[in-house]
């Protein structure tokens, strides 16, 4: 069964590193230039997506917002929410933590890390 | 064994051409820890002449093995999550059951590294064990270096995003400028001391549980059999021995038989096997 992901960021740059490294490791890849973006697209889609790689300072709606926003919502509640932000302080890793963030990863990171994170979140490709 | 400077620049030259990987004079342990076992699954018993058939201008693949050899697989928390989880789930419900409340849990992490091994087993243990009972981790490794690092439990951004949990960083872990700082509790349950596996093990106690994961790769067989025995001796009667996923005592110590343990496979001295008489200890 194929895994899938969506990319909320608003740096293009970011958008493609990540699909590329979820990609590589077999799952389907969307993508969202914000928070807003992504609720949009998670409304219109047919089926939820298993994994959201979040975030944290964007434009209309920040990846927090976005986090809370879906934890509210139960049509969401099988969407697994990893964080991926350059905020590396404890007490931020902590709120995101506490809003329903199931994972957090600090950039910049390797390769190896976004899928140790998935690994860790239970998200194989192929499984 | 030792890799030789020329080759060492040549390996330095290349990681930061191809992956912008700066590799210090100093380094030399990790080249070498890390192009062992490439060097000898190409049949080759010395690094040196595996690094100099890479330079030659048709041995792109190689040279291709090297830069990946060194740029990936570095040391992750709970490094391969199955064994961490059938060591929670399975192992250690045993141990904690087979032994005495008062009895401190004795842990080797044989191939310590940079710390990552036993300062995850010390997070683990310290969750499932609250203040039930006490336990101890000893890290081995031959270098000093590295040892050093694991020492001071400072780790710096990109080595705290491998593998590690985000409520463990929260828990046992500071900020320090842009670095992050092992918990002081937990560090005092980890010990680090200098140790060459292929020679005799001297101060050690015993173990209820012997983590040597991937590390008899870099070794020949004699000395494999070498090793397993004398992690035997360290071993309590009914301790356990973890390796990686891809290692096994088949066919090096028919001492050890093995049981499966959900996801993880452990190995323990045989009840035929005799142990007092190869007990030093």
């Amino acid at each position: 069964m194929t895994v899938h992901a969506i990319v909320i960021d608003d740096s293009s740059a970011m958008r493609m590193i990540l699909r590329r490294i979820v990609t590589k490791l077999g799952f389907e890849v969307d993508e969202a230039v914000n928070g807003r973006d992504a609720l949009d697209k998670l409304n219109a889609a047919e089926q939820v997506p298993d994994v959201a790689l979040i975030d944290w300072n964007m434009p209309e709606m920040n990846g927090l917002e976005f986090i809370q926003a879906v934890r509210s919502d139960p049509r969401y509640s099988r969407l697994t929410l990893l964080m991926v932000t350059t905020e590396s302080e404890q007490s931020q890793i902590v709120r995101a933590l506490a809003a329903g963030a199931h994972e957090y990863l600090i950039k910049p990171f390797t390769p190896d890390a976004v899928a140790e994170k998935l690994e860790l979140l239970g998200l194989t490709a192929g499984v | 064994m030792a890799i030789a400077t020329a080759e060492f620049n040549y390996v330095a030259d290349l990681v930061r051409r191809e992956a912008a990987i700066v590799l210090e004079p100093g380094k030399e342990y990790l080249v070498e820890a890390r192009l062992l076992p490439l060097a000898r699954a190409a049949g080759h018993t010395d690094i040196g002449r595996y690094v100099r058939l890479a330079q030659q201008p048709a041995n792109r693949e190689q040279r291709w093995a090297i830069v990946e050899a060194l740029t990936t697989n570095e040391t992750s928390w709970f490094r391969d999550a199955t064994v961490f989880e059938g060591f929670r789930k399975e192992l250690l419900p045993r141990l904690i059951e087979s032994r005495p409340a008062y009895q401190p849990l004795r842990i080797w992490s044989a191939a310590a590294s940079t710390g990552q091994e036993a300062y995850s087993l010390a997070m683990l243990l310290t969750e499932e064990l609250g203040s039930s009972r006490k336990f101890e981790i000893v890290g081995t490794d031959i270098s000093r270096a590295v040892l050093e690092q694991a020492r001071a439990g400072r780790y710096t951004q990109m080595e705290m995003n491998r593998g590690l949990p985000a409520r463990h960083l929260v828990r046992f872990f500071q900020r320090t400028g842009t670095a992050w700082q092992v918990d002081p509790q937990l560090q005092r349950s980890v010990s680090f001391r200098e140790l060459n596996l292929a020679t005799p093990f001297t101060g050690l106690p015993r173990f209820d549980v012997v983590f040597l994961r991937n590390v008899l790769i870099y070794f020949d067989l004699p000395t494999k059999q070498t090793i397993l025995r004398r992690v035997r001796q360290t071993m309590a009667s009914d301790g356990w021995l973890v390796l990686g996923t891809a290692e096994t005592t088949r066919g090096i110590d028919e001492e050890f038989e093995h049981t499966r343990l959900g996801g993880l496979t452990a190995y323990r001295a045989s009840a035929e096997a005799p142990l007092e008489l190869t007990r030093r200890a």
